[in-house]
């Protein structure tokens, strides 16, 4: 392969991309001409001010729909006295933006804001400087709006910033020293900002990654089982009959190992052969099948962790006046990205580009330079945006194996997922077996709780790399993936608690990762279940009981914002229970993912005879402190209530001994329009409070709400998700 | 490869493909139209949509063949077709519902905004005023994974009554 100086590449990874709309992915991106990430101790890396008066920001986190690409603008906006229109972002690229981490955690505001807003007041403070010296008068007496110095008492001896740096760099150090305002000074965060990229998206002006396209490159498909078998098992190949395609002229085979794929000019022609070619895959049963999962994982070898022990559970317990015991089970759910990921690579023999739908491009080009033996700062990753992913779907996956399609092919090929291929190999959200035993004194006060909770770790290789023949590996252990303790009771003041995560082994589940508020729906399934058995059993409401077993200001706030917006009236669970074929319940539940406070309310409806369940209408209130974009919070809250009872009424990944078989929307079905919920957002503003992040943290409380209405509309409580109506018939036949 | 003309957003487009060839890889490689877009290839979905003689089809599992003779509108060529529709003197810039899901600020990723304004721009082409059971009931073949059902919703109905009111004008 001819070689490619280092310079020249990179000038033709920047102007590589044609497709459509060359002007807005080029522009801002000139500064790429070296590895990044850039250094993050410089003001010039974070903002640019251009001779027109505005600025470039430079955010490193990737816009997925919530619209953090508007509302990191707002502070950056806020800080330098710019107004929106004044003020734009570039596209994340690891030559261009700086590594802020990845977009994950519900972090672009809560890690990303503080960054923005501190770097914009310095370079506001440098501004400053430049136009005190200009108008020869102190910065005391300077004040800006839209990008303008004047002095305060004499308004027509102004400056702007383009004037004072358009165009050059500041050259001035990124210290964190310089003073940020108050909230009192906010003029932008917290308004209602509408998003910068909708009016794109509607018109079909938006360039998703799907529809990125460069000169001279390949379309490729990967060559898979229709869905995967036990992670640490991956997929091997018996047999190849390359002969199978010979029909199809433009294809060839391409292969590593077990990785194998297709490629052709023509798209058509990729999706064929990939469907054509004849491949005969070791079949040998590996999993338990759907069916028997929860009892392989209560009875496997387990690695124990006691996440939190407080007094003597087991002594209070036998005494308590009332004592209730769940035990609970969650499936395994996909993130099922509308559409199946896509990246685009043009590796070289030194060098490489990556543009793929990445929620961490640091990441991603740190694994595909380890796949491809290449230093990482000879790969360059950029993102575009793809259809939603809810967490880690098949964006690395897909990263990977367009690099090694492009390594084997010798040109960029351009690689989109089939639908098969993203559902049936994703990294689902791990299943979970959750048993909690709970007591109260006769008064309703929470005396002791006590939860063991089971479930397997994430994987740490992506199936592209563990076909060219790397291990399977789990994840480091870390604190999100075991027993939460703030979901599991957390927020309630209980004098006896006792945590106990048992993690089975991955390598002989499912390929897991984190799907949106990672394990936090089956840990309020049960544990929400459980509290709200205590206050039936108290004979008390719901709501009250709850209030009385909470102390923190902030959870009670949140609680009572849920409940004012559902207008709830008191009542012990049950009281107005129908004896009609059609039973009406509502429940309220508390939870959260990280560090924000959620709580909601659900009125459901259960045919008794059909066995179907469906929300009537969802609430949901989220506390996450500073709200920069109250209208943005709404969407999050109102997507995440839908999008929770998708995963409560219909969302579960089936398997059989051999392959997981849920592989389209037939065979996976979600939420649609006729079952779709009305929905309340309520965002509880704290302006003076940091920022925690608000894209999951509703999704445990509405959970745990549904069920909680489950048990008001038929006395029955629900120990397995999701409410199928063959679930729900068993569970009312047996009660 | 075959020579077949296709009319897509009123122009004639010749192209090279296999006449099984579906329509969504015609629109998105030879015409570069970045409005349909893949979602499943088995019609499950309405990621592809596009109107065929104003009627809602899947450009996924449609072959290209099948739309020889036909007028193809995608989600660009919308504002177009509505104009034609209501006999306006020119193209807006965006047809209604299209502004509706602005004004309500509906979409998340939007990756499935195209076939929810397609499906809608078709239904409310039928029925100007559709109740919100009739909504629901001609929108269930597209589906939506970020949860913006509600808000699409609230848009179609946005759209009805603004279309309304020009009408009335």
């Amino acid at each position: 392969m001819k070689r490619v100086r280092r310079r020249d590449f990179l000038k033709a990874g920047g102007a590589l991309v044609v497709g459509f709309h060359l002007r807005s992915v080029l522009e801002g991106q000139e500064r790429g001409g070296t590895a990044g990430p850039p250094d993050p101790k410089q003001v010039d890396t974070w903002l640019a001010i251009h001779a027109d008066n505005t600025a470039t920001v430079y955010i490193g986190f990737a816009e997925l729909g919530q619209g953090n690409s508007t509302s990191l603008l707002q502070i950056a906006a806020d800080e330098l006295d710019l107004g929106m229109s004044q003020i734009k972002t570039v596209r994340l690229d690891t030559n261009v933006t700086p590594n802020q981490g990845g977009t994950y955690s519900s972090a672009s505001i809560q890690r990303g804001g503080p960054q923005l807003r501190t770097a914009s007041a310095e370079a506001r403070q440098a501004l400053l400087r430049m136009a005190s010296k200009k108008l020869e008068a102190p910065v005391e007496r300077l004040s800006v709006a839209q990008g303008v110095v004047s002095l305060k008492d004499d308004p027509k001896r102004s400056v702007t910033y383009g004037e004072l740096v358009g165009g050059k760099l500041f050259q001035v150090a990124f210290t964190g020293s310089a003073p940020v305002k108050t909230p009192a000074d906010y003029k932008v965060v917290g308004t209602r900002v509408p998003r910068n990229d909708i009016p794109d998206k509607v018109a079909g002006r938006y360039l998703y990654m799907q529809h990125v396209r460069v000169p001279g490159m390949l379309h490729g498909r990967v060559v898979r089982p229709r869905g995967q078998r036990a992670y640490g098992a991956g997929a091997r190949i018996m047999e190849v009959d390359e002969s199978s395609i010979r029909s199809i002229s433009g294809a060839r085979v391409v292969r590593r190992a077990d990785f194998l794929g297709v490629v052709a000019e023509n798209e058509w022609d990729a999706v064929r052969a990939a469907r054509q070619l004849k491949v005969t895959w070791d079949s040998t049963p590996t999993l338990s099948g759907n069916e028997a999962l929860h009892e392989q994982m209560r009875a496997a070898k387990t690695m124990d962790r006691v996440v939190r022990e407080a007094g003597d559970v087991n002594a209070v317990i036998g005494a308590a006046a009332h004592v209730t015991s769940q035990s609970c089970r969650g499936p395994y759910q996909a993130h099922a990205p509308f559409g199946p990921n896509c990246a685009l690579a043009d590796v070289k023999a030194d060098s490489a580009l990556v543009m793929c739908s990445t929620q961490d491009v640091y990441g991603t080009r740190n694994s595909v330079s380890r796949l491809l033996g290449l230093p990482a700062e000879k790969v360059r990753v950029q993102y575009y945006e793809g259809s939603g992913t809810y967490g880690h779907s098949c964006y690395d996956d897909v990263a990977q194996a367009a690099a090694l399609l492009s390594r084997l092919a010798g040109k960029p090929v351009r690689l989109q997922f089939m639908r098969w291929d993203e559902h049936g190999w994703d990294n689902y959200g791990p299943a979970h077996v959750g048993e909690v035993r709970a007591a109260a004194d006769a008064s309703g006060k929470l005396m002791a709780y006590e939860y063991h909770g089971w479930q397997h770790n994430w994987a740490g290789v992506e199936t592209s790399a563990q076909l060219t023949g790397i291990p399977a590996a789990e994840w480091p252990p870390a604190a999100v993936q075991g027993v939460s303790a703030l979901n599991c009771g957390g927020m309630y003041a209980i004098p006896n608690v006792r945590l106990v995560s048992h993690q089975v082994p991955a390598k002989d589940y499912l390929k897991g990762a984190w799907l949106r508020s990672p394990l936090d729906l089956s840990f309020s399934f049960a544990s929400e279940q459980a509290i709200d058995q205590l206050a039936y059993l108290a004979g008390l409401d719901p709501y009250e009981f709850r209030k009385r077993n909470i102390t923190d200001a902030r959870w009670l706030g949140v609680l009572d914002a849920a409940a004012q917006a559902a207008r709830w009236t008191s009542g012990r669970a049950g009281t107005n229970r129908s004896d009609g074929k059609v039973a009406t319940g509502r429940g309220i539940g508390v939870g959260t993912h990280l560090a924000s406070y959620g709580a909601a309310v659900a009125e459901i409806e259960v045919n008794k005879e059909t066995g179907h369940v469906r929300a009537k209408h969802l609430y949901g209130a989220i506390d996450a402190g500073q709200v920069v974009n109250p209208a943005f919070v709404e969407n999050q809250i109102s997507g995440q209530l839908v999008q929770t009872a998708s995963r409560m009424f219909k969302e579960e990944v089936t398997f059989s001994t051999t392959n997981v078989t849920s592989v389209d929307w037939n065979s996976y079905p979600i939420l649609r329009f006729e079952e779709s919920p009305q929905v309340t957002a309520v965002v509880v503003q704290h302006l003076d409070q940091r920022s925690s992040g608000a894209g999951e943290e509703v999704m445990a409380a509405a959970a745990a709400a549904i069920a909680n209405a489950f048990f008001d509309a038929t006395g029955v409580r629900m120990s397995e998700y999701p409410f199928t109506p063959a679930r729900v018939l068993s569970a009312l036949k047996r009660a | 490869m075959p020579t077949l003309t296709i009319r897509v957003n009123e122009r004639m487009h010749t192209i090279s493909a296999a006449p099984e060839t579906p329509l969504l890889y015609v629109l998105s490689n030879e015409l570069e139209l970045q409005g349909p877009r893949y979602g499943c290839g088995l019609a499950q979905c309405g990621s592809c949509s596009v109107l065929v003689n104003g009627v809602e089809t899947r450009s996924c599992v449609t072959p290209v063949s099948a739309v020889a003779g036909k007028s193809v509108t995608t989600l660009e060529g919308l504002p177009a077709w509505y104009a034609a529709q209501k006999k306006l003197a020119g193209a807006p810039e965006l047809h209604p519902v299209q502004q509706a899901m602005i004004d309500e600020q509906a979409v998340q990723c939007g990756y499935c905004f195209n076939g929810m304004i397609i499906k809608s721009a078709e239904l409310l082409s039928k029925n100007p005023r559709p109740s919100e059971a009739q909504i629901r009931s001609a929108m269930n073949g597209h589906l939506c994974r970020c949860g913006t059902y509600p808000r699409v919703i609230k848009a179609i109905q946005r759209a009805a009554s603004r279309m309304a009111a020009e009408a009335a004008q």
